[in-house]
Parts: structure tokens; sequence; C-alpha cells
């Protein structure tokens, strides 16, 4: 027997199965990365001295990969909105220049790093180091897993676009899903390590 | 599965397929929500008899302070089990042969365990192995046995069958889950042989203590991890499967007891366990980057001070850890509380008395289970203010769980019970579970933890819970379910056995435990507190729960044996041999194929019209029409 | 694809176009209070106040929780009131404690 609902609609909830799939897993890194930022708040406060992060990090490059950030979601979403009008080679192309995005993101953010580590400045010399190269670290790996799922999507999965072009677009549309909270953490992660 | 998706629109194709997959596809690497529900309840088994072997071996130590520790007693028997596993398979290659072999390994594990100088020289147990032991007897018996016993193995088998869906939303993502377990639990057993042991910070792993702790506390993060990834992906599967694929006519409110406590087990897996997650990457960052998360400034250890930037907090970790922990408790519970309420409906012959209540107490329960977790915590120099929020916040928590209780022995009532294998642990169930949530009340005001905080008291009352609670749930589980699984039931007189030893004795092993830490003694400590003047009276109880515990273990070796005969030799039953109106039951064939109904179920009325007034039978299946 | 539907999809393209824009906007804008490096407080608000904008802007349209089902909804609401719950963890740690007189 087929498992129902993988592309068409349920008609009392009007969703297909990964699409509330991502959304729940998407609930339960709210509540991850809510756990660091909650530590965050408590190791700060409870410090005696807790430095500006504009003291102590590189906000002109911050800011380039918010920009960069937020271009590969609009990226994205387009991609979507391509295979949604049925035109695939801009779909392509949108796709491509996400995942260029996401490339130059953490081509920037290994540059910081390595500066960071050539000044000496390591997670263990201050606790504001330590929370910061957590919280970028596995924000960090999380945009490497965007780019591998996006990479499959522009590469080898897009084959299924011949085949079953509705469940392709809805594929595409859950990557994006969680592309756009992985840029929407970021949103939220350089006021806060950056700028405050 | 996409190409078995779209290759197999008919049944009687999906068959023909399934009966093409390879050994590898079909057992191993298996989508199948019914042999992934196996491959996790069979692995979860053999890690509970595991952690079981542990706590043997820290009660011989409690009940024989410093004296060598026999241990062929230990080694021998789990060998035997694992002779007489295979000489039930014959050495044909099959399931039984697979755990006999394991039980085999069990042992020699336990022989590796129980020999080493830097473990238990001349067979004298040291005080850092019994930590490792309490460790990971806490660590194996909550997130490798009951957890995915609970929610992995019948959570996968029996919530698809009930709401007539012919898998699980996502079937690989459902094998991810397993493996992740399975790597998870490989990672927690290799760490018992790197140098320094496994972890021994206890299974709450407390910093700063696991943070200057040895090796094998790394490995208990990383396995952790797996862990915690492994319930992640599968709640989401749980959440996705039972909203999106009910059959038609299974309304919320026509759902089964039993999936409706998996639908909320599932949300407090989904929303608590990322704390721990985030709390376990700091402590791995503290361990292996340097960085002092849970490390305040100026901290001395063994008279030296600690080369650290410092600035961290203890208490955060606790925080983070019973922001997940106090859930994980309901994670524990709410699925045995599901299956109670399917067996005492089945074995009552009536509804199930307050249906909409359950439901509606199991939903409070979750929620409420997310802010009560500081109660953990009132040693920490909590004030008043926020001791009294969490007093209060536990003492509402306990509203529902009473509503569960009470609801489920009204349901006994006026019923022509049947005292079936599984009623009678369904029966156990009651009263000790009672007895274990009413001693937590204590606990939960601050001014009677002041006393009763770490001592054997707290053993006491959460063992009841989990023990005689959740596991004789489980057990009524494994009883119940098992005909639908292989077709043949358990042996009723090994089951009443089984049930008679275990119920009996399991209450010496913990009822002591009251008495003890009333008497103040504290738990983890590796001589039973021979060392305190005030525990003097109380010593010899210790050899008491000691004897209790291993009374308790030779009755489960008629589980096991059970377990394996009755595979070939049960009694043979068809699809419906307990009257069941579930539509795993009353719909799918004995044991359901691949794509589990011959045809789409369609649901028809509520989950428990047991003795309708009017009807010819005395049970109404979900999907008999009008 | 019916046209009505194209004709939808080119709608929400310059949506997302004029979000775009916005969140550059409110990028310079964030940097720039920065550099006047406020007091603490006013500084921690108005750098989130910016950020709930911008971050609310990305799921409603971007990830079209503007016009979502309800079921979505549902689970969100739940997840933010855990949320908050979780918030509340350093409120425990350092608003009432006992400590050595």
């Amino acid at each position: 027997m087929q498992i129902p609902y993988t592309v068409e609609l349920r008609s009392d909830t009007g969703l297909f199965n990964a699409k509330l799939g991502v959304w729940l897993f998407l609930a339960s890194e709210v509540m991850l990365f809510g756990a660091l930022f909650s530590s965050y708040v408590l190791l700060r406060v409870g410090a005696e001295h807790w430095p500006h992060g504009w003291e102590e990090l590189n906000i002109p490059l911050a800011t380039l990969n918010t920009v960069v950030l937020i271009s590969s979601s609009v990226t994205m979403v387009m991609s979507w909105a391509s295979l949604k009008l049925n035109n695939f080679k801009k779909y392509k192309m949108y796709m491509g220049l996400t995942i260029l995005c996401a490339l130059i993101f953490l081509v920037v953010k290994a540059f910081e790093y390595g500066h960071k580590f050539e000044i000496g400045h390591l997670p263990g010399t201050s606790t504001f180091l330590a929370i910061y190269f957590t919280l970028t670290g596995l924000h960090g790996l999380h945009v490497i897993g965007g780019i591998i799922l996006n990479g499959y999507l522009w590469g080898p999965g897009s084959k299924m676009w011949q085949s079953a072009p509705d469940r392709f677009t809805n594929r595409v549309e859950v990557a994006g899903l969680y592309w756009h909270f992985v840029d929407l953490v970021w949103i939220f992660l350089f006021p806060v390590l950056y700028l405050l | 599965m996409d190409q078995h998706v779209a290759t197999a629109p008919h049944v009687g194709e999906a068959h023909a397929h399934h009966e093409e997959l390879g050994f590898l596809r079909k057992y191993v690497f298996s989508i199948d929500h019914k042999v992934i529900g196996l491959q996790y309840g069979i692995t979860a088994l053999l890690f509970l008899f595991f952690g079981f072997t542990l706590m043997m071996l820290m009660r011989w130590q409690l009940a024989h302070p410093n004296h060598p520790i026999p241990a062929m007693y230990f080694i021998v028997p789990i060998a035997i089990i694992g002779v007489v596993v295979l000489l039930i398979s014959k050495f044909k290659p099959s399931l039984s042969m697979l755990v006999g072999v394991l039980f085999l390994g069990l042992a020699a594990l336990v022989s590796y365990l129980t020999s080493g100088d830097d473990r238990m020289p001349g067979g004298i147990m040291l005080p850092e192995f019994y930590n490792q032991l309490g460790a990971m007897h806490g660590t194996i018996m909550v997130f490798l046995g009951v957890v995915p016993l609970a929610v992995g193995a019948f959570g996968n088998y029996v919530v698809p069958l009930q709401i007539g869906a012919p898998d699980m939303a996502f079937p690989k993502l459902n094998a991810v889950s397993y493996w992740s377990y399975f790597v998870g639990g490989v990672v927690m057993l290799v760490s018992f042989f790197v140098p320094g042991g496994a972890a021994n910070s206890g299974w709450t792993s407390y910093s700063p203590l696991a943070n200057v702790a040895t090796t094998g506390q790394t490995y208990w993060l990383v396995g952790m991890v797996f862990l915690i990834t492994s319930s992640l992906l599968g709640s989401v599967n749980f959440i996705v499967t039972i909203i999106q694929l009910r059959a038609k006519g299974m309304t919320f409110m026509r759902l089964p007891f039993f999936v409706w406590a998996q639908f909320v087990t599932s949300f407090l897996l989904l929303l608590a366990f990322p704390p721990l997650e985030a709390a376990g990457i700091l402590q791995l960052m503290d361990r292996l980057a340097g960085t002092s998360f849970f490390l305040p400034s100026g901290l001395v250890v063994a008279g030296q001070p600690l080369q650290v930037s410092g600035g961290g907090h203890p208490i955060l970790w606790q925080h983070l850890f019973w922001f997940l922990a106090h859930p994980e408790v309901y994670v524990l519970i709410l699925p045995a509380m599901g299956i109670l309420g399917e067996v005492i409906a089945n074995n009552t012959r009536k509804p199930l008395w307050g249906y909409k209540s359950l439901v509606y107490a199991v939903i409070f329960l979750g929620f409420m289970s997310f802010i009560v977790w500081a109660h953990h915590m009132f040693l920490t120099g909590m004030g008043t203010v926020i001791s009294a929020f969490f007093q209060t916040t536990t003492m509402i928590i306990s509203i529902p769980s009473i509503i569960i209780l009470t609801a489920l022995i009204i349901s006994l009532w006026g019923g022509s019970i049947r005292f079936t294998p599984p009623m009678l642990f369904a029966l156990a169930f009651l009263p000790m579970f009672g007895i274990g949530g009413l001693t937590g009340l204590p606990l939960g005001l601050a001014p009677t933890d002041i006393h009763l905080h770490d001592t054997y008291y707290v053993i006491g009352h959460f063992h009841y819970v989990v023990a005689p609670g959740t596991l004789f749930a489980l057990f009524a589980g494994i009883y119940y379910w098992y005909p639908k699984v292989t077709g043949r039931k358990l042996s009723d007189m090994m089951g009443k056995i089984h049930f008679w030893g275990s119920f009996v004795s399991i209450n010496f092993v913990f009822l002591p435990m009251f008495i003890q830490g009333f008497a103040g003694v504290s738990r983890r400590l590796s001589d039973g507190a021979q060392q305190y003047a005030h525990a003097q009276n109380m010593l010899p109880w210790n050899e008491v729960m000691s004897i209790g515990a291993w009374v308790l273990g030779a009755f489960q070796v008629v589980f096991i044996v059970n377990f394996f005969w009755s595979l070939k030799r049960g009694e043979s039953v068809g699809d419906n041999p307990w009257q069941a109106t579930t539509l795993e039951w009353s719909a799918a064939p004995t044991p359901p194929p691949h794509g589990n109904f011959t045809k789409t179920p369609e649901v028809y009325r509520g989950p428990y019209e047991y003795s309708v007034p009017g009807k010819s039978r005395d049970f109404t299946p979900q999907n008999e029409a009008d | 694809m019916s046209e009505a539907h194209a004709e939808d999809i080119k709608k929400h393209v310059r949506t997302y176009i004029m979000v775009f824009v916005a969140l550059l906007a409110l990028t310079v804008v964030t940097v720039a209070i920065s550099t006047l490096h406020l007091s603490t407080f006013a500084a921690v608000t108005v750098a989130l106040i910016i950020a709930v904008i911008k971050g609310s802007l990305v799921a409603s349209y971007f990830m079209h929780l503007i016009s979502e089902k309800k079921l979505i909804y549902a689970v969100l609401v739940l997840t933010v009131v855990f949320f908050v719950g979780l918030m509340f963890l350093p409120v425990g740690a350092f608003s009432d404690k006992i400590t050595m007189p």
C-alpha cells in the first residue's frame, strides 16, 4: 500500500507530510538554539565582565555575511517560485546562486575564525569567545547541512523534476523552509554576538 | 522506498515486492515500521537485561561491601541463558540464534567487567568502578532500555496499525532513527573499554564533576547526541504519522488511548530533548575545547586550582538537564499508561471509563511537565519565591496523573475481568504506580525535600514509577501484542509464574529503600553507607534488597525462555485472539504483511466499544459498519 | 498550472524583492545604531526589536507563514510557549538566590 499524502494535501489538515515534518523539526531547532541563547543570557548576566561584541569581533565581515545569507534566502525562494512557474532553467540558476552564497558565507566565516586563531583567541580564552565559537560553529554546521541538501536538489536530486514534478517542487519548498530558518537564526546571532 | 511506493500501488504487488527483498533489506536495513519496531524491541530488551546485570553487581557490592564478588555467579547464568536460547533455536539462523549469541557476548562482557585491576582487583569492587556502574545503569535503563522499548518498539509497531496506516509517514527516516539509536548504544558500550572506564558522574552527568571526569564521560556525551538525534527524528515521524495518516473516519476522539499517549510523548521528546542536546554540546566544548561554560572561576580539584578561564555556572547544566529530564519522566510513563488503557479495556470487556478525561489529562500532563523542572534543584541555593513557584506547579501536575490512575481503576468496576498475563501486569501497575506517584509528593515540596534529597527515598520513589510501574506495563504490552507479531501466544503458565515472582520480589527490592531513605541513608555510596553511624541499623536492609534483586532476576529467566519457546511451541492463534476492537486486531492479518492491511480500513466508531447492549458479540470492532 | 496561479506567483516574487530590500535596510540600520554605543538596555532593546522585525519578515514571506495552515500555527504557538519557558531559565537562576549574608 502506498503512503498517502506525500504529494497531495490531506483535506482536514491542508498539508502534505513533509511540510508538517519539517515544521516540527524546525520547532525542535528553535528549542535547541533557544537553549543556547538562554545559556548566553545566563552566562552574560552572571559574568563580572563581558566584552562588547564590537571590541572582539569583525563587524564589517559579519555585516557582509548577513547580506550574503539574506540574499541566499531570496534566491532560495526564487528557485521555488521558478519551479511553480514551470521554469526549470531558472530554478537551476537560482538554486546554484543559493549554494554559491552559502559557500561565500562559509569562506568569510573561515577568514574570521582563522584570524581569531592567529591572534590566539580560542574558545578557551574567555566565556564570550566560548559562546561565540559554539553558537557560530553550530550555525555553521547547519549551513553545511543546507549546502549538502541544496546541492543534492540542484544536482542528482533534480532528476525528479522529470518523473514527479509536484513532488520535486514540494521537496524544494521544504528544503527552503529549512534554509530560511538557518538565515533566521543568523539574523538573531548577528546582533546578539556582534553588536551588543 | 520511492520506487517501492511508486511501483506498488496494489496490495498484492506490494506483498510480492516484499518477497523479493534480500536478507539485509528485509531484516537489517528494513524500512518497514514493524521490522524496525522489532529491532528496537530486541535491542532495548537486551540493553534492559544488561542494565539489570550492572545493577546486580552493584547490589552484591552493597550487600557485602569490600568482599570479593564471585564473578562466576554472574557469568555462568548469563552464558546458560545464551546456551538455552541457542538450543531452542536448534542452531538454525534465526532471531533466537542471534539473541543466544548475543547473550554469550554479554557473558564475555561481564567477565571483562568483573576482572581487571582498575575495576575489581582480587574481585573487590573499587569505588570508581561502582560509580561507573551506577552512571551506566541509569543511562542504559532510561535512554537505551525503557524509552526505545516504550516509544521505539511499541510506538513503531502498534501506532500505524492502530490508526490504519500502511507504514510510518517517513519510512527511511524511521530506519535512520533506529540506526542512530544503535550507534549511540554501541558508543556507550565501547566506553567501558577506554582508559578510566565508562562515564562515572551519575546518569545526570552533573558539572563540574563531569567536566573533570575520565574519557568515558566524553563517550557518554557523544552517545547521548546520537540517542537524542534518534529520538528527535522518531518524534517528528510519530507526530506526522498520527496527524496525517489516520484512516478514513479515524477522528482524534476515536484514536485508541495508546496512540494519544504516544502523540503527547512525541511532543515531549520533540521539544524537551533539544535543550539537553544544547547542554551536551556545551559540556563537550568544556571537555574538548577548553571552554568553561559550567566551571566557575577559582575551582579547586584535588587540592589543585583548575587551569581554566572560568566564569561559567555549574547550575546552568542542572537547569538545562532537568528541563529535559523532567519531561523525560513522562516520556517513560505515558506510553506505559497508553498500553494499560488498551489492556484494561480489552480484559474488562467494557469501555475505558472517562476516555475524554484521560485524553485531556494526558495533554495537560505533557504541557505541565515543562514547567516543573526546578523541583529537582531545591538544594542549589534557590530562593523561596522560585521554590514556591515550582512547588506549586509540581502539586498541579499531580492532578492529571491522579485523574489518569483513577479513571483506569474505575474502569475495572463492574467488569468481568479476564486474568490473563497482560492483565495481571496491568493490574499490578495500578497500585505500584500509585506508590511511586504518591511518594513523589514529599519530594516535590521543598521543606520535606531538604531531608529526603539524595537519599535512598528518591531511588525508591522513581524506581516504583519506572520498574514495577513502566516496566510492568511494558511486559503487559509484550504479552498483549506478542500474538499479533508472531501468530502465537506466550505460554499462560510461564507468564503467570513470571508475573507473581516479579511482583513479589520487586517489592523486596524497592520498599526497603523508603525505610533507609527516611533514616537518611545517602544514595551513590559504594559501601552501602557502612561508614556512617546513623545508617548502622539500616544495613541489614541492604541484604534483603539484594536477595530480592536476585530472585527478581531469576524470574526474568522464565520470561526469556517463554519468549523463545513460544515462538515455536506457543498456542497458535488467529487474527484477533483477544477479541479486541482496535484496528491492529480487527483489520490486519496476523502477522501483518508489508503494507499492513489487505484493504484500507475505514473507521465507524470509538476505540472501546465492548459489551454494547443489543449486539450479538461483546465487542464491536472500530472498522465494523453499523 | 493555471494562468491565475502563475499570476499569483509573480505577485509573490515582487513581494520577495520588497522584503529583500527591507531586510538590507534594516541590517544597515541595526549596524549604524550599534556604532552609537548606546547604554546596554537601550542597545539590547533596539537590536532585538530590529532582529524580531527581520525575523518576522523572513518567516512571514519567505517561509509563507502569513498564509499557512492552522495546524502549523498550533505547532508554532506551542513551541513559542516552551521557548518562553526556556527563557525563564536565567530568571530562575538569578532573580531569587540564597546567598551568604
